[in-house]
């Protein structure tokens, strides 16, 4: 597959992204923010995210898995989580903290314990679209090409 | 003495993905930046002892010359210290009162914004931080500069601006 097509593949692949809610303009911020200087930026950026997310989603198991579950607990691993998923521009993961985060307030075991499933989810599927993005990035670079910036005027 | 060639910002965030974003953010506007994980580090780094209002540093000295901290950008919501806890500090010390201090918070509550620009914060950002609002910053640092000058008794000659880092690599976006 020759370079130009490669770039259009990854246009429309996150265009596609966006559409489905997955990530949002702050991703685009990502992109904004790397240059020749900073070549890695946003795989590095993602992999912190990765890194953490994994992380706070074990932590959050061991916590409401406790006999006396601490909800303030809960919530600050939440609240960690939510903020970096937005950080990067990761919203359905954001929207799925922010959910989560109301029942902590309810103190509600159940209603949290689903939540914990729903972002998890969440973070799997975005997981999966950002090592594909990412790939699609690197095999443009390899082959000599550059990364498309994204307009999104759809 | 004149303008800096390089404004130094403090950064303190104790999430490591928001440092390295607000570093990046920061640089690429062509700042000198220092990212501490908290508010006690922070307070490390300018040289006031964290436990009490006393400064480690000759009061009389240019302290924040000696740092060269032009502007402290932190976190609120942090462990321990917040970043309402270090602005107070910061506002309290005699050699720092004069540093801007920008809050950041992921969170949008009116009264806490209110309270931090009450008690001397410069600015509230809403996280995620954008490079439109590390665009604001340079006007508080020039006019803080220039003020800071003006008390020493020192010649104001911030006759030549600063050049803006132009990033033309981005196409405007628009956001539907």
């Amino acid at each position: 597959m020759e370079v130009g097509q490669m770039q259009r593949r990854l246009v429309d692949y996150t265009k596609t992204l966006f559409m489905e809610g997955f990530l949002d303009a702050q991703f685009l911020q990502l992109q904004q923010l790397q240059d020749e200087s900073n070549p890695d930026f946003v795989v590095e950026v993602v992999s912190l995210f990765f890194d953490d997310s994994e992380k706070l989603l074990n932590d959050l198991s061991m916590a409401l898995d406790q006999p006396n579950v601490d909800f303030k607990k809960v919530d600050a691993h939440v609240h960690q989580l939510k903020g970096s998923s937005s950080s990067i521009g990761a919203q359905r993961v954001k929207n799925a903290c922010i959910a989560f985060r109301n029942f902590c307030e309810e103190q509600n075991i159940d209603a949290t314990l689903r939540c914990l499933q729903q972002v998890k989810h969440e973070y799997y599927l975005v997981k999966n679209k950002l090592e594909t993005l990412l790939r699609l990035e690197q095999q443009i670079v390899a082959a000599g090409g550059s990364i498309p910036t994204i307009e999104m005027g759809f | 003495m004149g303008m800096p060639a390089q404004f130094h910002v403090l950064a303190v965030d104790d999430s490591l993905i928001d440092r390295k974003l607000i570093e990046r953010l920061l640089k690429t506007s062509s700042y000198q930046v220092t990212a501490v994980d908290s508010g006690s580090k922070a307070l490390e780094f300018l040289g006031l002892n964290d436990d009490n209002g006393d400064e480690d540093r000759d009061s009389s000295a240019d302290a924040d010359e000696q740092v060269g901290v032009n502007l402290i950008i932190t976190d609120y919501c942090m462990p321990g210290m917040t970043g309402y806890d270090l602005l107070r500090r910061i506002k309290q010390s005699s050699s720092f009162k004069d540093i801007p201090v920008v809050i950041m918070s992921s969170e949008n509550i009116p009264s806490r914004i209110n309270r931090c620009l009450e008690d001397g914060a410069q600015d509230f950002f809403l996280k995620p931080v954008q490079l439109s609002d590390v665009n604001k910053l340079r006007p508080h640092l020039i006019k803080t500069h220039s003020n800071i000058n003006k008390r020493k008794g020192m010649e104001d000659d911030i006759h030549s601006p600063v050049p803006d880092r132009t990033r033309p690599r981005y196409n405007e976006l628009e956001v539907v």
